[in-house]
């Protein structure tokens, strides 16, 4: 077997294992339900997920291990994982295709050259990473203070290693070296002392924007899957939506479409794990070069070139994906995958100066702490804003939340989406419910996101502790905001209609809204006053009732006269009539004259802090539909204590 | 050949120009007979309107009369037998090759623990029953409030229909049709889940006994809320007509009120223990507002309290003096 075949059944296997897990991704008890499979396991594969997450929260949570696997095998083999396992990189390969199928050799081996803004993805890279680095970077500012034997110890040490250094080699100049060693330590120091209170420099976990790997499951769990269901495909049971998921759907396919004018656009120019796979492959034991110096230059070599990394000349060890295209498509044999550096010589890393580097990484380190000056974490922290249940406090969130989107998928109700703008530009496609979208509210019984989170964003929790039952039964359930009655759009309250739908499907025990009966005269233009009257029957002066409108089981008749000053419950009206339940007859009866009401009995709702779980399903079943008279927000949530509404103990 | 490519030819031929003039003529007509066939000289005027049906079937059985039984006992199954056995056998409601819709209520995602939601043996009973009377085909359906496939599942209600051999149908947009009812103030022009009710002979509703604090009590007429479509909860403004309305919508062949374990408070979700009370009841009958009436007791409820067991009674639904059918009740 050619090893592009082998290549190519790979790419095949991985991608249909993905559209697999996307499917599989959905909560049920079904072989082709979530039940074990390992869905997040190309988000763990993946190490740019578990650098940025090691770097952001000093931790590789669980799965992402296996990011480690891929790290060693690329710097065994080079960027496999671009060329045989990328899903992302596969789509790309296979449109790069078709764009190019109807081309010359010629055309097709120019498309293919090396490109000097490749080396954009790296700058990329460093920048995502230099966002998340302000943790490592205020430990290793503040070391001599916090640490100060082991610093200065270490400072002693290489100062001695580098006095031996000197005595060794002579053409260094001691007494240069001395002058950097100590200014090097003065900067560190003084560095140090100025960022005492290191409030400015904080770390944001931003790599999900670009990583090829959670985009590719966000686009085609919220983008692909909710526009080809209900085709022959029926994969949800009512239709799924996705706030702004505009965006998202336009930059997958511009990316896809990018292929038509250039192959792999997305993996030669944007894509950061490219890069770090970039870095990694260039002391690859095995690599991709010429067998020879001497070759015709045909070029044919670069005609297929997914990587367009210069295999005809000075092979980019960095840019190679292995597709092994030049191996098959070189007629005379001189291409290999050898462990000997190419005959014609190699280009190990990328074409970017200190300058650029250092330049990237401080705007990369003053962006975090430039989006956290509006305050999102602090005082401004936005209501609207509800995370779902076992979602991590919000710093620690945004330290974590790859937003690869799986929590949106697996939600059962939808009520999950993709933030805009609300969590801050940092916080753009992580999970906020959205509680007027879905087939509910978060539903009481459910802990599937925090169970498929892959980072650890969203906690797995158990039902108990969401419910707050056995071993949390001291701790209360888990609170993601509070509902908030909105009184002058809510019925009974606004309006005089009856109504209290939130009260009815409140699935908390006791209920977190309860009511209060009220009663209150309908308006009238001028009072009723009784003609005649019994003691169940009382007709007035004018037609001014709407028949048979008053039996409705909630409107009471009230006569101002009447010593005991309790509503009687109509039964039977004509415009100008009204007869009352048999069951509290008027003793004794109205005297023609007096002054009659029509009241409504309203029963107004109340939400009860004490017992609220934000869970929501209020909000979704609020008739009041265009803007929701009782509205989520989140106070009270069990991650911040700064949100209480109450004090807690 | 182009016009142009000879410039000493520039000039048109008589057969170009006949190929030409025939060829305008044709799109000319052409433009013209579309503008003409979808000329329209009134506004529209802007109200969505949908295709609309006059209502489900009767599906009680003419012969039988009303029928009431009650039987106490904790255990659901036996009451359930025993309730059948003596309002005439279950072979006198459903007869061999008969489709059967049972309408449960599913309307939480809440386990059968809770019993907020028609309890699962029940479902397998049923079903069970049918099929040995030979109903050639049984369908559980909801129209839930909460997600209806955690609803189903979460309940048992799924889990146990299929085993029983039932079909479970969860509501879909297009499962929906727009129906005026006759005599109705509000099902009107509104979506009513109808493809499940497609070649059905005989339609069950089964459902628990609970406190609704609305409506005061939720149970069997309550339960057909769940045919409902659309924004249906704005009919809670007039909750006491609107569950006339549903009864006057639905005439099952037999109703099957679970009291073993009323829900007494905090209705109609539930949610805690606390909230239920061992009633052990099961109430049996082809009169939905008797059989509701026999339930309001469960629950202590006076039925001034329940105006819509007095407006369905009004309107000829059935009757509210559930003494006056004779009910037999047996203790198991």
């Amino acid at each position: 077997m050619k090893i592009i075949t082998a290549r190519r059944i790979s790419q095949i296997f991985f991608l249909l294992l993905f559209f697999w897990f996307c499917i599989v991704t959905s909560l049920g008890k079904e072989w082709w339900q979530l039940r074990g499979w390992p869905v997040n396991w190309l988000l763990e594969l993946d190490p740019l997920v578990g650098l940025g997450t090691l770097l952001t929260t000093h931790s590789l949570y669980k799965g992402l291990i296996w990011g480690v696997a891929t790290v060693v095998l690329t710097i065994i083999l080079g960027r496999f994982f671009c060329g045989w396992i990328c899903p992302f990189g596969s789509i790309h390969q296979f449109v790069g295709y078709l764009g190019r199928r109807h081309k010359s050799s010629l055309e097709k081996a120019k498309i293919n050259r090396y490109h000097r803004w490749q080396v954009l993805k790296y700058g990329i890279l460093i920048f995502l990473l230099s966002v998340a680095i302000a943790d490592l970077a205020v430990f290793l500012i503040k070391w001599p203070y916090s640490q100060p034997w082991i610093f200065w110890t270490l400072i002693l040490c290489s100062l001695v290693a580098a006095i031996i250094v000197t005595m060794v080699r002579t053409p260094v100049d001691p007494k240069k070296l001395s002058l950097y060693l100590a200014c090097g330590v003065g900067i560190w120091v003084i560095l140090g002392y100025i960022f005492q209170d290191a409030r400015i420099l904080s770390a944001s976990l931003q790599i999900g924007l670009l990583d090829p790997i959670p985009l590719v499951y966000r686009s085609i769990n919220l983008i692909v899957l909710p526009l080809i269901d209900g085709s022959a495909l029926k994969l949800f049971s009512s239709p799924r939506y996705y706030e702004g998921s505009w965006l998202i759907g336009a930059i997958f396919v511009t990316a896809v479409l990018l292929n038509y004018k250039t192959p792999r656009f997305y993996c030669r120019y944007i894509c950061p794990l490219g890069a770090l796979f970039g870095i990694l492959s260039r002391s690859a034991l095995w690599r991709i070069g010429k067998t020879e110096t001497a070759c015709i230059d045909c070029h044919l070599c670069e005609k297929n070139c997914e990587g367009a990394c210069a295999p005809s000349s000075e092979i980019r060890i960095n840019e190679c994906i292995l597709c092994f295209n030049c191996l098959d498509d070189c007629h005379h044999n001189q291409i290999a995958y050898q462990t000997a550096p190419s005959a014609a010589g190699e280009i190990l890393s990328p074409d970017l100066s200190k300058r650029e580097f250092v330049f990237t990484f401080l705007s990369g380190a003053a962006a975090a702490p430039l989006l956290r000056l509006n305050g999102n974490l602090t005082d401004n922290w936005k209501a609207g804003l509800v995370r779902p249940p076992g979602a991590v406090f919000e710093k620690e969130f945004l330290s974590r939340c790859i937003k690869c989107g799986q929590c949106m998928r697996v939600c059962p109700t939808n009520v999950i989406h993709p933030a805009g703008l609300i969590a801050g530009v940092e916080g753009l496609w992580t999970p906020v419910l959205n509680f007027r979208i879905g087939t509910s509210g978060c539903q009481h019984k459910c802990i599937a996101c925090g169970n498929v989170c892959p980072t650890a964003a969203i906690r797995p929790i158990s039902l108990d502790e969401r419910l707050g039952r056995n071993r949390f039964a001291a701790s209360g359930p888990l609170i993601i905001g509070t509902a908030f009655i909105d009184r002058g759009r809510c019925l009974p309250w606004a309006m005089d209609k009856p109504c209290i739908v939130c009260q009815e499907n409140c699935p908390v025990s006791p209920k977190a809204i309860f009511t209060r009966e009220q009663f209150n005269a309908i308006h009238m233009e001028t009072p009723l006053l009784v003609k005649t009257a019994n003691f169940r029957f009382v007709e007035f002066d004018k037609a001014a009732l709407q028949a048979d409108r008053l039996a409705t089981g909630d409107y009471y008749c009230l006569i101002n006269e009447q010593s005991d000053q309790q509503p009687r419950l109509i039964v039977e009206n004509t415009t100008r009539s009204l007869t009352i339940s048999p069951k509290a007859p008027w003793e004794p009866p109205p005297t023609p004259g007096s002054k009659a009401s029509i009241q409504i009995r309203l029963q107004k709702p109340f939400v009860d802090p004490e017992r609220c779980i934000g869970c929501g399903i209020c909000e979704h079943e609020c008739p009041v539909r265009g803007k929701r008279a009782i509205r989520i927000t989140a106070e009270n949530e069990s991650r911040n204590r700064k949100h209480s509404l109450l004090p807690r103990t | 050949m182009s016009v142009n490519s000879d410039p000493h030819q520039s000039m048109l031929n008589r057969r170009q120009f006949l190929i030409r003039s025939a060829k305008a003529g044709l799109s000319i007509a052409a433009a013209g007979a579309i503008g003409y066939q979808f000329y329209e000289s009134s506004a529209p005027d802007g109200i969505q309107r949908e295709s609309e049906y006059a209502g489900l079937p009767d599906f009680s059985i003419p012969d039988t009369g009303s029928r009431l039984s009650v039987v106490r006992g904790h255990d659901r199954i036996k009451t359930l037998q025993l309730a059948l056995k003596s309002i005439g056998g279950i072979e006198t409601f459903i007869k061999s090759g008969d489709r059967i819709l049972l309408k449960v209520n599913a309307a939480f995602a809440s386990p059968p623990m809770l019993s907020a939601t028609t309890h699962p043996q029940l479902v397998s009973e049923i079903t069970r029953l049918c099929f040995k009377a030979g109903a050639h085909e049984v369908i559980v359906t909801d129209n839930p409030i909460n997600d209806p496939l955690s609803c189903f599942n979460l309940t048992g209600i799924a889990e146990a229909a299929r085993k029983a051999g039932a079909k479970v149908v969860l509501p879909r947009e297009n499962f929906f049709k727009y129906m005026t009812l006759t005599d109705a103030k509000l099902i009107r022009n509104w979506p009513v889940l109808h493809k499940p009710f497609k070649d059905i002979a005989k339609v069950i509703g089964v459902a628990p006994v609970k406190d609704h604090h609305r409506s005061g009590a939720s149970m069997i007429m309550k339960n057909w809320y769940g045919l409902l479509g659309g924004r249906r909860n704005i009919f809670h403004q007039d909750i006491h007509n609107i569950i006339k309305e549903l009864a006057m919508m639905v005439s099952p062949t037999l109703v099957i009120l679970d009291g073993t374990t009323a829900m007494m408070s905090n209705g109609p979700t539930g949610g805690s223990l606390s909230d239920l009370k061992e009633t052990n009841t099961m109430i049996v009958g082809t009169d939905q507002v008797a059989v509701d009436a026999y339930g309001a007791t469960l629950l202590g409820k006076d039925l001034s309290e329940l105006t819509f067991i007095a407006k369905a009674e009004a309107y000829g639904v059935g009757t509210a003096d559930y003494r006056s059918l004779n009910p037999e009740v047996i203790s198991l």
